[in-house]
């Protein structure tokens, strides 16, 4: 029996939402980790039983959750409790530091600060985690401010992938209104070497050899907010999607434009075509159909709610340029929520499921590809994340 | 047995019940009784003092015996009713925030 799993991080707790293949029936579980900013959930590819977890407070900082059996039970890895008091020290779960070896040296630099001045790297939380498609125990972490870190061993021990902040354009990155943060990571399932990657305010980047070296994809954008608005960095993508099958083609919501590259981000032009704005945040490709994509169009940068207060997803079935509204089960008044940048996600069941998540605490699903929508749940807290596991 | 009291939060994370109990090897210090805490709890590491400066989270207080040792250095000793069990240490998360 087929069957899906949403997973949901909000401000307050993570939820998790069941339901067979009909996708007409769910079941609720949560608050797991109530009280707490769960800014990102997700699942392994290769055991949909691993779930890895992002957990985070202004107080006590950041810890990474994992469950071995979907989410039923969690444990932070390397963080269990000695039996002894003079055991020796573990090493240190939870610990992102960043890499300032005199090997690298290049990470020893500082990003640009809302006023323009220098200002050195702050570890702040996880905003993404991203499971190896092949190794349960491989884990990708995009973390606040920007950089890459990867685990090898299930997440109880963490190292910065430092050549992307050996990039060596740092130094004009700039923290976007959430910070400076490393928010999308796809894996290229033909291509264990190459990666794309997103940050806010910097771009776009790839890397062709597992992480050594990575190259700004930024060429075609168009960023009026900063100073040369065609520089190599310093755009503020909110989102990168791909399909599994075609990834040398990207699609990229921009703070601004709707963005479509062919040639695994060399370049991108504009699709926004006909969408009421083109300003959003959330981007995601259709689980089957490669040039069906939908977004949420936003009023504006700083107007973060829908146009004329309408909950509108949009979906082009010819990879951008002619959008289609999709509004049956949506609220088509009075509605001011918005939808952030990992709050949408497909599933891989024939019709392809839809879902997504508001700051109003609502997580909408479709079983028809966007054609109707109706609430799985309405009032959680703010939606942060939205990841769905296809269950055979 | 050195007492120490956590926030809710970090109960929950350490999975304990009420105070900790601890046993702090040499002079019964502000840093001793924080590394006998993660040590015995590793989950804390990070939580209380930053994992990298190793200082006080910014929103995390230390209280005993109705002082405030918040600010004070690893190397200060706690007050001898905490050294001799009767008084706990508290770990408090600031009031801020909704």
């Amino acid at each position: 029996m087929s069957g899906v799993r949403v997973l949901v991080g909000t401000r307050k707790g993570a939820f998790i939402l069941t339901a067979d293949g009909a996708r007409r029936t769910w079941d609720v579980s949560g608050p797991h980790f109530g009280g707490w900013e769960m800014y990102h959930l997700k699942g392994s590819p290769a055991d949909p039983n691993r779930i890895y977890a992002s957990q985070s407070s202004g107080w006590f900082g950041q810890i990474i959750q994992r469950s071995s059996d979907g989410g039923k039970t969690w444990e932070v890895p390397g963080g269990e409790t000695m039996p002894q008091p003079d055991d020796p020290p573990r090493t240190g779960s939870n610990k992102f530091v960043y890499d300032t070896s005199a090997d690298t040296g290049k990470p020893l630099t500082t990003h640009q600060w809302y006023d323009g001045t220098q200002h050195p790297w702050e570890f702040k939380r996880v905003w993404h985690l991203e499971p190896s498609v092949s190794d349960p125990d491989t884990v990708y972490a995009g973390v606040e401010d920007a950089a890459l870190f990867r685990s090898t061993d299930g997440c109880r021990s963490w190292h910065e992938l430092a050549g992307l902040r050996g990039h060596g354009s740092g130094p004009q990155w700039a923290p976007g209104a959430g910070g400076l943060c490393l928010h999308t990571i796809l894996l290229d399932p033909t291509n264990r070497d190459r990666m794309f990657l997103a940050i806010s305010a910097a771009g776009a980047f790839r890397t062709d050899d597992g992480g050594t070296t990575w190259t700004a994809i930024n060429r075609g954008l168009r960023s009026q907010h900063i100073p040369d608005p065609t520089a190599e960095v310093g755009h503020c993508v909110h989102r990168l999607a791909m399909h599994r099958s075609r990834p040398n083609v990207l699609f990229m919501q921009k703070h601004w434009d709707v963005m479509r590259s062919d040639d695994a981000g060399g370049s991108w032009h504009e699709v926004s075509g006909n969408l009421p704005s083109d300003f959003g945040f959330v981007i995601d490709v259709h689980a089957h159909e490669p040039e069906t994509v939908y977004v949420v169009p936003i009023t504006s940068d700083s107007e973060h709610y829908p146009p004329d207060g309408k909950l509108r997803v949009y979906r082009s079935r010819s990879g951008g340029n002619d959008w289609e509204a999709l509004t049956n089960g949506l609220p088509q008044r009075d509605c001011y929520v918005n939808v952030l940048r990992d709050a949408m996600s497909v599933d891989g069941l024939d019709p392809c499921g839809v879902y997504f998540g508001t700051t109003g605490g609502q997580v909408y699903g479709s079983a028809d590809a966007g054609d109707s929508w109706a609430p799985i749940v309405r009032d959680l807290p703010a939606v942060l994340s939205v990841e769905v596991q296809t269950l055979t | 047995m050195i007492r120490v009291a956590l926030p809710q939060h970090l109960r929950t994370l350490a999975r304990v019940d009420g105070d900790v109990e601890l046993d702090v090897d040499g002079p019964v210090t502000l840093g001793a009784v924080l590394d006998a805490l993660e040590r015995r709890y590793p989950v804390l590491e990070g939580a209380i003092r930053d994992h990298a400066t190793r200082r006080r989270r910014a929103f995390v207080r230390f209280f005993a015996c109705e002082t405030d040792f918040s600010h004070e250095p690893p190397e200060t000793p706690l007050p001898p009713a905490v050294a001799a069990g009767a008084e706990p240490l508290l770990i408090v998360g600031a009031l801020a925030g909704g």
